[in-house]
This record gives structure tokens, sequence and C-alpha cells, in this order.
């Protein structure tokens, strides 16, 4: 019945109705989480529980990015026994997880949010400071 | 505050992504002959190099000068300590120097080249959502949005300052340098001996630098006093021991005035990484309940092992500004736009004096410690009113006050250069007798008076609260 956008047609033929901006949730200190508060602008496009759960996933997978664990330290130790020099040569362990990241996001757009005429971005875009959702304008209301 | 010129946002400015059929584009595409990179177009008070792979600040500072010096240092080591050395001794001597000076070198050039965790600016859209959020009249108007909001940090009230010119609200121990016009997350200070702030990203590199430094720089003075010993041996000498070897005596002179101030430098980022505190917090005095309420550092894990490693050993944090990604074809045009706007920040021309001002200051009165670092600070400065059995008595949210407001101050780029020496010599004096807490037990140096010690130690210094200036 209802078509679905895909994303591609989308940013190319939609007009941006509005930007929704989920900000930083600083109660556990400077580690990357966002609030999980749903904004009254997407009431209408999508359930409180899906948006929800996607800003969760997020959180979880911003902490284990950050994660202090043994494999952190062993990796810390032997680049500070190395000048640092690793860093020029290996992929560290943030930024694996920030392609995980990309690629959820990516999955998320795809599936559940490009279709009701939503659009995450990705909040490394953004300086880690917001997730950006982009509100495009609902042709299939013109109809 | 010079950088509150606030600019309000004007609703109808705000780009928008709007579609363009590819027909229209092809006037675009012949005007831009390349995709430029993001660096290119970075509105903060940057240099970069090799396309974008190497970010400096805009002035250098004195990173020439501690290049110099070290690879002055080593380079006499090496050349008359080391033969005499290693016939007399063991040949580990000039390994273990080796070593060392490599160490040295690679993070000293990772903590200048390195992007200290800058943030990106927001974006006009961003900025206007935060005005828009403020209003709750039921209006949508932009207005600028008040100065701080309150947030709980593990149960501690913290303070978060909207900066005027990013246009957001900066998170948790972000600081605005207005040397480098960038916020800069976990923000330490800016070192003009490495030519960079320390922040997040590099402060790890930073405190390696210090820490090898000081066992440099302890370990050629060790080497040149031995050295020297033994050529002085059988009656000859320290006369006819400088005479054979020249290079020694310039070693010994760098080095003896350089150890105190690194040592006591590298003592007191010991303290702070142990605390999981930054300069700017410990210098301000946040979390030391002077105010009188009961106020912890909420960042603090409360076990010394587990603060040192989550400053030092946490996983690297990504580069957020992007500097080598491509800017998308319908922005490049906008964002050169948007740059010829951007307003000259008036606070250039004090910052631009304030790094010509501290050599000039330097020259001048040798009394003064111009760096004026937390460390170096331990070094021998006489001190007037104090006596040496003062010395640990002296306490610290004293100098916080003194330093804070002067700290605070110039971060915000709002003291004029007089301000900046008048305020300088007051807190060198204050300075010399601060020691870094309890947590540092190394003995006080010695208040001799020194007075040349200000500035050839200077020479050796591995980071200092520059941002006085």
């Amino acid at each position: 019945m209802a078509e679905t956008h895909s994303l591609q047609d989308m940013r190319q033929q939609a007009a941006v109705a509005a930007k929704v901006f989920i900000q930083r949730d600083y109660t556990n200190g400077t580690v990357c989480q966002f609030q999980t508060k749903f904004p009254s602008e997407l009431e209408t496009r999508i359930e409180k529980q899906q948006f929800e759960e996607t800003v969760r996933t997020l959180n979880n997978l911003y902490a284990e990015a950050e994660k202090l664990g043994s494999q952190s330290y062993i990796e810390g130790c032997l680049a500070c026994l190395t000048a640092y020099t690793v860093f020029l040569c290996m992929e560290t362990h943030y930024e694996k997880v920030l392609k995980k990241i990309a690629k959820y996001i990516q999955e998320q757009n795809d599936k559940i949010y490009a279709p009701r005429g939503l659009l995450l971005t990705d909040p490394i875009e953004r300086g880690l400071r917001v997730i950006e959702v982009t509100i495009f304008e609902d042709r299939s209301l013109t109809r | 505050m010079k950088n509150c010129e606030y600019q309000q946002i004007d609703p109808q400015a705000l780009p928008t992504p709007t579609p363009t059929p590819p027909h229209q584009g092809d006037d675009k595409k012949k005007e831009t002959k390349r995709p430029r990179r993001k660096w290119e177009v970075f509105p903060g008070k940057n240099r970069f190099y090799c396309d974008g792979r190497i970010i400096v600040a805009r002035q250098s500072g004195v990173l020439p000068l501690t290049l110099g010096l070290i690879l002055v240092t080593s380079g006499l080591f090496f050349i008359f300590d080391c033969p005499f050395l290693v016939k007399h001794l063991t040949s580990c001597i000039p390994v273990i120097g080796g070593v060392l000076f490599v160490f040295v070198l690679i993070t000293l050039f990772q903590t200048s080249f390195t992007d200290p965790g800058i943030l990106p600016r927001a974006t006009p859209d961003e900025a206007a959502d935060i005005e828009k959020q403020i209003d709750n009249t039921g209006n949508t108007s932009y207005r600028p949005p008040p100065r701080t909001k309150e947030v709980l940090i593990n149960q501690q009230v913290v303070k978060l300052k909207y900066c005027f010119t990013c246009k957001m609200f900066r998170p948790p121990r972000t600081s605005h340098c207005s040397l480098c016009d960038n916020c800069v997350e976990r923000f330490d200070h800016h070192c003009p001996w490495v030519g960079n702030c320390v922040g997040k990203r590099n402060y790890r590199f930073f405190y390696t630098f210090i820490v090898s430094l000081s066992f440099l720089t302890a370990f050629i003075f060790g080497c040149v006093t031995t050295h020297l010993a033994l050529r002085a041996q059988g009656g000859k000498g320290l006369v006819f021991a400088l005479q054979e070897s020249p290079g020694s005596a310039v070693e010994l002179v760098i080095c003896f005035f350089s150890v105190w101030s690194i040592l006591g430098l590298s003592g007191f980022h010991t303290y702070l990484v142990a605390s999981n505190l930054t300069t700017n917090e410990d210098i301000k005095g946040s979390w030391s309940g002077k105010t009188g309420e009961d106020v912890t550092n909420p960042y603090s894990h409360r076990n010394i092992f587990i603060n040192c490693c989550s400053v030092l050993c946490a996983p690297m944090p990504p580069s957020l500004i992007d500097r080598r990604g491509f800017l998308p074809a319908d922005e490049s045009a906008q964002t050169a736009a948007a740059d010829i706007e951007v307003p000259n920040k008036s606070e250039t021309n004090v910052c631009t004096q304030g790094t010509k001002g501290l050599l000039e200051s330097a020259a001048l009165s040798p009394l003064l410690s111009t760096s004026c670092p937390q460390g170096k600070s331990q070094t021998a400065h006489p001190c007037p009113d104090s006596n040496p059995g003062a010395v640990n008595s002296d306490p610290s949210p004293q100098l916080s006050e003194g330093c804070g407001a002067h700290h605070t101050a110039s971060l915000r780029g709002d003291s004029s250069h007089t301000h900046h020496t008048k305020k300088r010599s007051k807190k060198c004096k204050r300075a010399a007798s601060h020691i870094p807490n309890p947590a540092f037990d190394a003995p006080a140096p010695p208040t001799s008076p020194d007075t040349g010690s200000g500035s050839k130690a200077r020479g050796r210094k591995g980071a200092s609260l520059a941002s006085l200036h």
C-alpha cells in the first residue's frame, strides 16, 4: 500500500521538513551517550519504542568503543612502549567500533527510517555531539 | 568577553539541501576544478601540512627552540661524552641515551602534530536548534541562549558553558582555546613548547614526552658529571676537564637548569593523571572545594590505578574534525562564503602579542618565570615572601585563585597584554611556592637564588601554562 521510499529517492526528491537533534547525555561523565528521550516531532512518524531501541543500541556501541578493559590496557601499554608509533599502522579499537556503528546506522536507515521518511546522520559526522534526524516531507499525505 | 560577539542566526539563511537536477550542476562543476578537503575550510586557527595529515597551532610557539635544545644537548652528549664513557665505563651508555633520545623526539612530534581533540563547530542547523529550544513561551524565535546549563554528572552539579564561537554548549571538561580558536575536549593547557594544545587525544603523548625527557635530562646530567669527574681525577681539576671537553660544559649548564623544571612538571602531571584532573581544572580549583561546598571530582574513578589507566591507556579516541575528508560539492561553495563572514576575533592581537611578550619579558627579567608552568614553578625561583620552611605549607588554593582568574581570563581572551604581564609576575612569585599536592612525594627543590635559572631552565620545558598569553 504505502510506497517505501528508498534512501536514494528520498535524498534526491524529498524536501527537508525539519531536523531534530538528539543531544548528549552527560549523567555518566564524558563517555559518549545520547539522550533516549523521545522527541515530540517524531511522534507522528515512528514508534517511541523503535526509536529508543535505536538510541540505546548506539549508546551500547559507544560504551563498547570506550570500554576500559584488560584488552585496552594491554593495547595502551604496548603502544606506550613503542612510543605510540603503532597508532600509525594499526586501526584502533575505537575506529573498529565506529565502523560497526556506521554499518548499524546504515542498516537502520535502510530498514526502518527511510520507509518512514526519516534519515539518521551518523554522530561522527557531527563531532559526536548530536544524532541528527532529518524529517522529510511526507509525500504520501498529499495523495 | 571578546569572543562573545554573538551573531543572531537568521532562520532564512539556514542552508537546506535542495536537490539540483544534474544538468544545472554543470556550471558549478566548471568552477570547482577539484574537490576540496575539509582542512582547507577549517575555521580554527590551525595550520595543516601534508594535505591535512599534520595539524599544528597557528603560532608554533617555541617548538623550534625546544627541538633545538634537545638536538644540541643530545648531539653534544653523543659527540663529547659517549666516546670517553664507552672507553672507561660501558657501551650501554650511548644505547640507553639513543633509545631515550628517539623516544623523546617521537613523542614530541606526536604531541605537536596530533589533533588534541578539537570539536568541530556546530552546523547552522544545530545552532539554530539550540536557540529555538530555549524559548518556552510557545513562540519559535531565535534568541541568544543562556550562558550556562547545569547537568548532573555522577551526582555532582556541573555547569556547561555556551561557546559563542562554536555555537554549542561545551561538553564537560571542554574548553575553548583562544590561541587556536577551537574548543578542545578534556582541555589541559596550550603548550607553546610543543606548539599545540594538549587535550584528550594527545595528553598521553605529552605525558610520555615529559617523562622521557626528564629521564633523558637526568641521564645526560649524570653521565656528564661522571665524565667530568673521571677526567678531573688524579688532581687534574675540574677546569682541566672542562677544557678538554667544552661541550660537556654546555650540556651541564642546560641540564642542570632543566632537570628541576622537567622533573617537577613530570611529577605534577603524574599527580594530575593519578587523580584524573586536568591542568585547567587544577588551576581553577574546580574540584578542590574552595567554595565551601562539598565538591569532588566527578570524573575520578576513586582508584589511582584505574585513573592512570583511563587517562593513559584508554582506547584512542578518533579525530572528530575529519581533516582529510572531502567536502560535498554543494557545501564547498557555501562554506567558502561562510568563511568570509566569520568575524575577525579581536583577541587575535592579544594572542599574537602574548607569545612575543612571553619571549620579550623573558629576556627582560630572568627572575620571572615567563612560561610559569605548573611544574616549572618548582624550579629555583627566588621567592622573597616565603622561606624554605614555609614552602610546603603554602596552600594551593591560594595559587589556584590567583592563577585561576588569570587562566580563565586568558582562555576567554579577555585580558590585555599588559594585564598578562602584571598577573604573570604576581603568579610567578606565588607559583614558586606551589607544590603539587601530597601525592607527589619528591623533596621540594631548594629555593636557591639562581637568578639565571629562569631563562635557562625554560629551554627544556615540556609544558607550561602558556595559555597565559
